[in-house]
């Protein structure tokens, strides 16, 4: 089947192939799409779409600002109530739904298990929800005393007028926690995008910095790491093998108390990029951390990022100790993958995923041997395909301009160079620190990149390339398997996991071994199907 | 697990904990995929349609198509006609549906788009191709629960598509209600062996249970067709299949058609299929074949044989209204004493239909509706229980509690078996009968010290 794939890749044109999908659509709308898709080409600057309104109708995989806010960066706080204002189904959609694991410290305060809702009813949307809000609090603090709370705007809220910024600031000074609103309405932004940016603010202001103890040694935060299927604690045990210490993580398996310190940290290593790289630039603005962008999926690519990590911190026996666990946790990884990858090596795949893991596995595809043949994001910026130089370019359309940008200045009493001036740029020149250089530039030639895809382009791009395995989310994943084509969700690793780091990525080749190999394909068709009819006559009866 | 929630019960006005149902489009969005041909779409911001599709596709495995408007900030502010007109144009010209089925969000709702009107001029401007209908039904959830956006929209079936032409067939309508492709599937079954005419509506078998046959089918064999909807107006008589969830349409379809309706219990468990069977014994004076009284005997065999193991057991039951009503009177059937019962959904009919039900057995049962899973935590922590029915949700609280529990209702995210064998009728009563059974005996198993670790039982 793998050489079918990669022979019709050959065979065809990807660029006809492109055209001609965007050609069953009404003419406008094939003339935005065409913009959202592009055919590699190592040997010219090349610019996609991205971060603009779905077309609507279309049938695309994005969610909601709310989704990328409370669903994606602040849910996983494990020891904060989350209370989602709003009619009942948004807070019920986004309760434990992602896999964002996270244990509880030692007050055993976790409420990742509890779903939270003012659960508006006709009179709250006709005279105003503030009122209920206020008593939510009120009765979850009465029965929690949680240390801090955090309310969620969904789009009802917004067109009503609740003020929740106001609600959250009375009532903190009421209660004497912390509470933090964000309004993150479903309708703000295009996609989840937007939210990643409000929560990014709200934790920035409200959250980082506000507890100074210290943490001795070569200290991390990891941004942009949730947690799905245990993967922080993963990329945690290898850190700590090396000597890192992980002194927050958001915000997988994340702790307010932890967050409050995260300013205390030398580095912070960014994983996905979209949903954290605002929070990775207002703490270096005003605290003076730098950021390097990791990749901890794939074999190479944690060993990559280890070694990015040493070469920041510019310590001999971190170095060292860094080569150590690099060679031991590495022969280990590629022996436990070695049985896999002798029956995956040269099969091909599509990867269709949020904003950052469409580029971090095609670094462990690269692992087993396999080819990321298409990939796109669902709701990815042109920086996180092209590179972090188009930022300067991007103009900011009416959608991105209603999400607040706060002014961010160097914290009189808490920013601390974690270089000199000299150091800094040399670091900054080499690209090891606050750089990013995008998904694009990792794809070969010849591949196909396809911004915030449609079902029927999916469908399209299956049936035409005949891919093994496609990696996309739940609503895909029957889709795709209906067509025949096994189906990886990489939002919420099919139930399984961590992927992440060195064990995670022996998880990950057993199971797409698993699901390209399984008898269960060559059972679709019945038996009496694939015997010509004549044979199957004999007068038996 | 849940180590949080106190047993001390404090009383909340504006806190919802944990909820025992979700909201309106949802339910919709689920009856729509019961048309065939039928592509759902949600009039609002984006997000509430990605969150429907995956939490169906959670419950069925399947796939679930829908389309949304898409809103961003200036359809907030102006309205959403400009998105659905955009929206009708691209899903006819790439997706080529017969029908479409137009719920609208919380959004929509508090912005007050009227959707007749639209749709209106959408017609006249020949953005609906000739042939091709568009459907709508208003769902705001800060209204009822996912029961109600059902209920709103197979009301929506009867208001686009039902004619009276003066003629009467022979034909009846059965309204299922909110329950799962298998149980639609079971209905029609019953129907046909009693030699009975009948259109289920909506049926979401052979959609929601398709086969793995190597190609996807956006439009599956299944569903009821619009040709079969209009005759629901000609129809003899309509079995509407509980209140929550089947009566408006029951009663719409009178107020169009004058098809007068019997309103009935979910088919679930004994005395519920009884009453069914009868009903449709008395409507079309056909006997029900041997085979079905049959398995109504293997139902009481199960229970006599078995009575040991469930009498006087006590039993908390959570979920959507109309299968607690049924389910609450199997378990008394069985003996057992459903001591706590609650319903996300609204309505005081519930908690007065339960009482009912129990007045001469559990008199002082715990029911209430609009209540949620926190407060059915709290009560059982205060009043244990030997069993937990209910949907995926409870078994954290079977965790927490350690209690069996049996998986009911909607939504099943974490076992299969709901799409393929049903509730409804005595085949789903045996089903149930098992569950329940296997999960009382497989603690008991669990528990038991050695020596009475039994073989028989
Ligand atoms: S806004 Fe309303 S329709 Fe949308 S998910 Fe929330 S409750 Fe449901
Ligand atoms: S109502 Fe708004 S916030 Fe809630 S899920 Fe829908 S789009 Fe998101």
């Amino acid at each position: 089947m793998s050489e079918q794939a990669l022979s019709n890749i050959s065979r065809i044109n990807p660029e006809d192939l492109l055209e001609e999908i965007v050609r069953s659509y009404p003419t406008k709308v094939a003339r935005k799409r065409r913009n959202h898709m592009l055919v590699r080409n190592p040997d010219e600057p090349q610019q996609i779409q991205a971060n603009v309104r779905t077309v609507p109708g279309i049938i695309t995989q994005r969610g909601c600002c709310y989704a990328g806010c409370k669903g994606v960066v602040i849910g996983p706080i494990v020891d904060m109530v989350h209370i989602v204002h709003g009619p009942i189904g948004c807070s019920y959609y986004s309760w434990m739904t992602r896999r964002n694991l996270g244990k509880a410290r030692e007050d055993g305060q976790n409420y990742l298990q509890y779903c939270f809702s003012t659960d508006m009813q006709e009179e709250n949307i006709i005279f105003g929800g503030e009122k209920k809000l206020m008593a939510a609090v009120e009765e979850a603090y009465e029965i929690f005393h949680p240390k801090a709370v955090s309310i969620h705007a969904t789009c009802p809220v917004g067109l009503i007028g609740d003020d929740i910024q106001h609600v959250a600031k009375m009532m903190s000074e009421k209660l004497g926690i912390d509470i933090i609103a964000f309004n993150c309405e479903g309708y703000r932004g295009v996609s989840q995008s937007a939210g990643h940016h409000i929560a990014n603010n709200g934790l920035f202001e409200k959250v980082v910095g506000k507890d100074d103890i210290e943490e001795e040694g070569f200290t991390v935060n990891c941004l942009g790491e949730y947690n799905i299927g245990g993967d922080a604690w993963e990329i945690e045990r290898v850190l700590e093998r090396c000597g890192i210490k992980v002194m927050s993580t958001f915000s997988g398996n994340g702790s307010y108390d932890e967050m409050r310190r995260a300013h205390m940290a030398s580095l912070n290593l960014v994983q996905c990029h979209r949903s954290i790289n605002y929070m990775a630039e207002m703490m270096e603005t005003a605290y003076g951390i730098p950021w390097i962008k990791v990749n901890f999926i794939g074999v190479k690519a944690m060993s990559k990022s280890l070694r990015k990590i040493a070469q920041f911190f510019d310590d001999p026996a971190l170095t060292e100790r860094v080569e150590k666990v690099i060679a031991e946790e590495e022969e280990r990884a590629l022996k436990g993958i070695e049985p896999h990858r002798e029956r995956l090596d040269g099969k091909t795949a599509f990867l269709f995923v949020g904003g950052s893991r469409a580029h971090h596995y095609q670094d462990l595809f690269r692992d087993l041997g396999m080819k990321t043949v298409v990939a796109g994001y669902e709701f990815g910026h042109r920086d996180d395909y092209e590179g972090r130089q188009v930022l300067p370019n991007l103009k900011l359309d009416a959608d991105s301009k209603n999400i607040p940008e706060i002014e961010v200045r160097p914290d009189p009493e808490r920013y601390r160079p974690r270089k000199s001036p000299e150091v800094l740029e040399e670091l900054k020149r080499k690209g090891l620190i606050d750089n990013y250089e995008g998904m694009i530039p990792d794809m070969e030639k010849g591949s196909i990149v396809v911004d915030d895809i449609s079902h029927f382009e999916l469908e399209r791009l299956i049936e035409t390339l005949k891919p093994d395995i496609v990696c996309s989310g739940i609503k895909d994943k029957y889709v795709i398997q209906k067509m025949g084509v096994p189906s990886k969700q990489l939002h919420s690793y099919d139930y399984s996991g961590p992927y992440a780091g060195y064990e995670g990525a022996v998880n990950f080749a057993r199971e797409i071994d698993m699901l390209v190999n399984s008898p269960a394909w060559s059972m679709i068709t019945a038996p009496w199907e694939k015997t010509p009819l004549l044979k199957a006559v004999p007068n038996k009866v | 697990m849940l180590d949080l929630t106190p047993k001390e019960i404090t009383k909340r006005k504006a806190l919802r904990i944990n909820p025992a149902k979700t909201c309106q489009p949802i339910g919709a969005m689920y009856a729509s995929l019961g048309i065939h041909g039928c592509l759902p779409h949600s009039h609002g911001s984006q997000g509430c349609c990605a969150y429907h599709r995956s939490h169906l596709t959670r419950h069925y495995k399947e796939p679930i198509m829908a389309a949304t408007s898409s809103f961003t900030e200036g359809a907030a502010v102006f309205g959403g006609g400009a998105n659905l007109r955009q929206a009708l144009k691209t899903m006819f010209t790439v997706y080529d549906p017969e029908v479409v089925a137009v719920h609208t969000t919380c959004l929509s709702e508090t912005i007050g788009d009227d959707l007749p009107s639209l749709i209106k001029k959408a017609a006249e401007d020949g953005i609906i191709p000739k042939g091709k209908t568009v459907i709508h039904t208003n769902t705001p959830s800060f209204v009822g629960s996912h029961v109600t956006g059902f209920s709103n929209m197979t009301r929506s079936m009867v208001r686009y598509f039902s004619r009276e032409n003066g003629e009467t067939r022979e034909l009846i309508n059965i309204i299922p209600g909110y329950v799962e492709p298998s149980d639609m599937r079971e209905i029609k079954r019953l129907s046909a062996e009693m030699g009975i005419k009948s259109v289920v509506f909506p049926d979401t078998s052979d959609v929601l249970d398709a086969p793995q046959r190597g190609r996807l089918e956006l439009y599956p064999k299944g569903g009821v067709t619009t040709k079969e909807l209009r005759d629901t107006g000609e129809a003899a008589a309509t079995l509407a299949l509980g209140g929550f969830a089947s009566e408006d349409a029951a009663i719409e379809l009178e107020r169009k058609c004058g098809v007068s309706y019997e309103l009935l219990d979910l088919p679930i468990g004994i005395s519920a299929t009884d009453r069914f069977i009868q009903a449709a014994i008395d409507i079309t004076g056909k006997e029900p074949p041997a085979s079905i009284t049959d398995d109504r005997g293997r139902v009481v065999d199960i229970m006599t044989d078995m009575l040991q193991y469930l009498y006087g057991r006590k039993v908390a039951l959570f979920g959507d209204p109309d299968h607690l009503i049924s389910m609450t009177e199997f378990v008394k059937d069985l003996g057992m004493k459903p001591v706590h019962v609650i319903t996300g959904t609204p309505g005081k009919k519930f908690e007065r239909r339960i009482k009912a039900l129990l007045k001469d057995t559990v008199p002082d049962v715990n029911v209430r509706s609009a209540a949620d899973l926190f407060l059915m935590h709290q009560w059982i922590k205060n009043s244990p229980v030997d069993l937990l029915i209910g949907n995926v949700y409870g078994k954290y609280i079977a965790r927490a509690e350690d209690i069996p529990f049996v998986r009911f209702g909607f939504p099943i995210l974490d076992r299969i078996g709901h799409s393929y064998f049903p509730t409804v009728g005595y085949a789903g009563a045996m089903r149930l009968l098992e569950k329940m059974v296997g999960a009382i005996l497989d603690r008991k198993d669990r528990d038991d010290p050695d020596e009475h670790f039994e073989l028989v039982m």
